[in-house]
């Protein structure tokens, strides 16, 4: 059984011919090629696959393909405008929010989530906002650093 | 994952009408059925997913009751006004499961069906002395936990909303596992006419009313009356986050944190 999906990802009308089982995030990486989400524990558990769906924080490796049919998805790919990076991602860069990088697009994506709800965000508001995402590096502290920081580039629109 | 077919009705009665096996499952937020089907501990010939049921989603006060929409993620349920309002406890309980893209796809239906020992709702459910909406009937809160992961649906029931009586205070206490968020112990203690109420999740096998503390706290509604209640520790359960004693001593404490929080 394989079924007709269309959502526009980053902006771009997309479709794709997908089994129920495809996951949201191969359908991302494998048939779009959008590598930039990862998949860490494949197991709900630490956040490295998060995209926003309509808006919102999710798990793309517990999201069927079909459940985003006709959904709007941004993946950290979508958000760089040219050359000049999102405020969230420039701000990891200048707080060194990354060590491997590995867990970054997650905590960028749930960072972005966060600040759309939570405009100045508290120090605890920004560690239960990344509640659903794990640094195996285990660099939270300037992760911390940063996401105050990109909340703060997000209100002026300027890098933090 | 085995290989599973996908329908997405967009009413009730087209979804009710494909649940013709017991080899056909409900997919709802998902958080709790993919991890189950990629562990393969689950393999089911189809899926009907209730994401597209608009009349499924949504929060609506009823008389003296707040009901909402089985589809109804646990993310809009913590960030609902009317519920805030009405029942703050209730929200509190939403804003603490899992962590936030959890709440954005996990439901209060398929919480509920799932009947996990540890989840959340299940204390609201019984606390609050709630009722669950079927396609078939209504059940009471008190007697819809039946066991572990067992609950009084039949096979293809499917839980349409879940109907919350406004009590006059309650709060919800949880001791959450740090690592996955789930209740080692979660305790629910509502003040109603009919007089207090604590529903306990987390403790055994599935969430239950606790007597013992409703009487004490009927006597007197005070976090040291509740305190004061010892819980036996037989027939809780005992894994390797804590022992059934250990569980059995949360209940009391949790619950006279609960009685304070309502003041
Ligand atoms: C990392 C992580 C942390 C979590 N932490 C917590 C926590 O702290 N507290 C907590 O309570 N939960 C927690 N959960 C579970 C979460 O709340 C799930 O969302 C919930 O248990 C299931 O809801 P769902 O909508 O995702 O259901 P699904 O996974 O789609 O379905 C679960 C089951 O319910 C059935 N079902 C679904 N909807 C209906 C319906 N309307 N009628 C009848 N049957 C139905 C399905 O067939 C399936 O058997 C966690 C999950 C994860 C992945
Ligand atoms: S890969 Fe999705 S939560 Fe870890
Ligand atoms: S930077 Fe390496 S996992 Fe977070």
């Amino acid at each position: 059984m394989s079924i007709a999906i269309t959502m526009t990802v980053n902006g771009r009308e997309v479709s794709g011919s997908v089994e129920p089982r495809t996951l949201l995030v191969e359908f991302l990486r494998e048939h779009l090629r959008l590598t930039g989400t990862h998949v860490g524990c494949d197991t709900s558990q630490c956040g490295a696959c998060v995209v926003l769906m309509d808006g919102a924080s999710v798990k793309s490796c517990t999201t069927l393909a079909v459940q985003g049919d006709g959904a709007t998805i941004t993946t950290i790919e979508g958000l760089a405008n040219g050359t000049t990076l999102h405020p969230m991602q420039q701000a990891f860069n200048d707080h060194h929010g990354l060590q491997c990088g590995f867990c970054t697009p997650g905590m960028v994506m749930s960072a972005i989530d966060l600040v759309a709800r939570v405009p100045n965000p508290t120090d605890a508001d920004i560690r239960k906002g990344l509640d659903g995402n794990l640094c195996r590096c285990t660099g939270y502290q300037n992760i911390l650093r940063a996401v105050k920081a990109g909340a703060q580039g997000m209100q002026t629109g300027m890098g933090g | 994952m085995y290989a599973f077919e996908y329908h997405r009705p967009s009413s009730l009665d087209e979804a009710v009408a494909l649940l013709t096996s017991d080899d056909i499952k409900l997919l709802a937020g998902g958080q709790t059925l993919i991890p189950t089907l990629k562990q393969r501990l689950a393999m089911p010939d189809a899926l009907v997913d209730l994401g597209r049921i608009e009349a499924l989603k949504g929060i609506r006060t009823e008389g003296d009751s707040i009901v909402i929409g089985a589809r109804t993620t646990h993310a809009e349920v913590a960030a609902s006004e009317e519920v805030r309002a009405a029942i703050p406890a209730l929200a509190r309980l939403a804003g603490l499961i899992g962590d936030p893209q959890v709440r954005n796809r996990g439901t209060i239906g398929g919480s509920v069906a799932n009947a996990d020992p540890a989840a959340d709702y299940p204390a609201a459910v019984v606390g609050l002395g709630a009722t669950i909406h079927t396609n078939q009937r209504t059940i009471p809160g008190d007697s819809f936990f039946e066991d572990l992961f067992t609950t009084a649906l039949d096979d293809n029931e499917l839980i349409t909303a879940v109907a919350f009586p406004i009590p006059q205070a309650a709060a919800y206490e949880k001791f959450a596992n740090p690592a996955s968020g789930y209740a080692v112990v979660g305790v629910m203690v509502a003040k109603t006419a009919g007089g207090p109420r604590v529903g306990v999740t987390g403790a055994g096998p599935c969430a239950f009313r606790a007597p013992a503390l409703e009487e004490a706290l009927a006597g007197a509604f005070t976090p040291e009356a509740a305190k004061g209640v010892s819980m036996p520790a037989t027939g809780l359960n005992a894994d390797i986050h804590a022992s059934a004693e250990y569980r059995a001593a949360l209940i009391s404490v949790l619950a006279s944190r609960a009685v304070a929080a309502i003041g």
